[in-house]
């Protein structure tokens, strides 16, 4: 059984003097029976993966609509003449988010994290923050079992899908388990890992879900930046000692809340929101020829 | 849900619903023909037709009857694929009845002149359900071994099949029994815990008043 609550993997770790990322690692030995080998295995290849997705991407490749391709290569440049006021760090977490984002949206491989439109927030503050501290591959890895394991109880007790819980529930979620990682490779224990996630949750609540055109790629590929860079403030604030005044399960709580009460045509129908715009309209019109 | 289906799965992407779920649903469609597709008929109906195509959910679908996995990167080239493989294909839009947004209605016939009609849908996540298999009501996910028996509706069949079950030590892990009226056309869906011999199969397509016996194997290349 996953954990309901992250109170239950904190009290877990400390109860047991175990980091939280074991806690999680743990969890998945028992749940689907495999060695301790096995898992961090399989935790490696999808870091690896999209260690690949990142290197392959195609500067050259247009989306379906036409609407998406080409952006990393913008920011990348952008980043390298140094005109960026964001600096370097956060500059390149921005191209690889945005690379990732555009490689989903052409039809590239990617590692869903927690969802496809999603997939760029953990890998752009991740592979940065290991070109730039020089940490180990397993590492690495623990931080991954980290995000992992908050992602599991945000599915656990509210969404991980905009079609059920808004983007708050893809972007959201992807940028409070990126947000605990990185506390935890910045030293963070336990307490300022799941505070990480929980500011990094609360700044993107009510976010919606309002694909033009019904299709993963816009707003969703820009959206990448916002969770990726929303992750690395709310690490920082956290290890500032900074807390979410409202207990990080609770957020989760609030973040169910919210996507229930959000409509249909912001959860992912293409209905709503961006979508509903003149702009949005258009493009769907065209699409649909 | 797992730990790797929050960091996971690895796909070719941009829609875990509509593009993994897409491959996944042709994917076990080709493993129950259990033969190499010749001819596959695609409806799309829904959300699968308003936006599949902007989704690749076409493209993904002939991949997955060609046998590849969601992370193939073969998959947006699945077209010139199955053309180099003589798979013929057609796709259309269709309005199924009370079906889920993003359904599909696959009509496929094998190399050797089996044919099998499936209608899936695509949960999310890259969960799928086949919803119905040559018309008749099913509800599985294709995550277990699955014997689906059609037969005539009337007592005893579901004695033979279970018994065969017992015999082979094979552990029944979901049931469903469902006919279209009294008499009629019956179909029961067994999800198991562990594969069944090629000879428990054929045994069972011998018996009078079965009229069709499909299996999905986790195994590759299972043939039967």
């Amino acid at each position: 059984m996953s954990f309901k609550s992250l109170k239950e993997i904190v009290d877990c770790a400390n109860k047991e003097k175990k980091p939280f990322w074991r806690v999680i690692l743990e969890e998945d030995m028992s749940e689907r029976m495999v060695s301790e080998e096995e898992s961090f295995g399989t935790m490696k290849g999808m870091y690896d993966t999209m260690r690949m997705a990142d290197a392959s991407y195609d500067e050259k490749l247009k989306s379906a609509s036409g609407l998406v391709g080409g952006d990393g290569k913008k920011m990348k440049e952008a980043v390298e003449a140094g005109k960026t006021m964001a600096g370097d760090f956060i500059g390149d977490v921005m191209v690889k988010a945005l690379k990732m984002g555009e490689s989903n949206a052409c039809m590239k491989r990617i590692v869903a994290a927690p969802t496809a439109g999603s997939c760029g927030v953990m890998p752009a503050v991740f592979l940065t923050y290991q070109e730039k501290y020089k940490v180990s591959d397993e590492k690495m890895i623990e931080a991954m079992f980290v995000a992992a394991g908050i992602g599991e109880v945000i599915a656990e007790r509210a969404f991980i899908a905009g079609a059920t819980g808004g983007c708050q529930a893809e972007i959201g979620s992807a940028s409070a388990m990126a947000a605990g990682g990185l506390a935890y490779l910045q030293g963070g224990a336990e307490e300022e890992i799941v505070h990480a996630a929980a500011m990094s949750l609360k700044n993107l609540l009510g976010l919606v879900c309002d694909p033009v055109a019904g299709l993963v790629e816009v707003p969703c590929v820009k959206r990448n930046v916002i969770g990726a860079v929303n992750a690395i403030t709310s690490a920082d604030m956290a290890m500032a000692g900074i807390v979410s005044r409202i207990p990080p399960d609770e957020v989760i709580d609030a973040m169910r809340a919210v996507g229930m009460a959000l409509p249909g045509t912001l959860k992912e129908t293409g209905e709503g929101g961006l979508a509903a715009t003149p702009a949005g309209e258009e493009i769907a019109r065209r699409m649909s020829k | 849900m797992n730990l790797f289906d929050i960091v996971g799965p690895v796909m070719v992407g941009p829609s875990s619903s509509h593009t993994a779920g897409a491959v996944r649903i042709g994917y076990i469609a080709h493993l129950l023909l259990n033969e190499k597709v010749h001819k596959a008929e695609i409806y799309l109906h829904g959300s699968f037709l308003a936006t599949g195509k902007g989704h690749g959910t076409d493209r993904a679908i002939i991949a997955g009857l060609l046998g590849m996995h969601p992370e193939d990167e073969r998959i947006p080239n699945s077209f010139q694929v199955a053309k180099e493989c003589g798979m013929e294909f057609t796709v259309a839009g269709i309005e199924l009845r009370d079906a889920h947004p993003n359904s599909v209605l696959l009509k496929l016939t094998g190399e050797h002149g089996r044919e099998l009609e499936v209608q899936a849908a695509s949960l999310g996540g890259g969960r799928i359900k086949i919803c119905k298999l040559d018309g008749l009501e099913a509800n599985f996910c294709g995550d277990y071994p699955t014997l689906i028996v059609h037969n005539q509706d009337q007592p005893g069949h579901v004695a033979e099949v279970t018994s065969m079950l017992a015999h082979k030590s094979v552990n029944i892990a979901t049931m469903q029994l469902y006919r279209d009226r009294r008499g009629g056309n019956a179909v029961m869906i067994i999800e198991c815990d562990k594969e069944l011999p090629k000879e428990s199969i054929e045994w069972l397509e011998k018996l009078e008043g079965i009229r069709k016996v499909t299996y999905l194997s986790l195994v590759e290349n299972y043939e039967f």
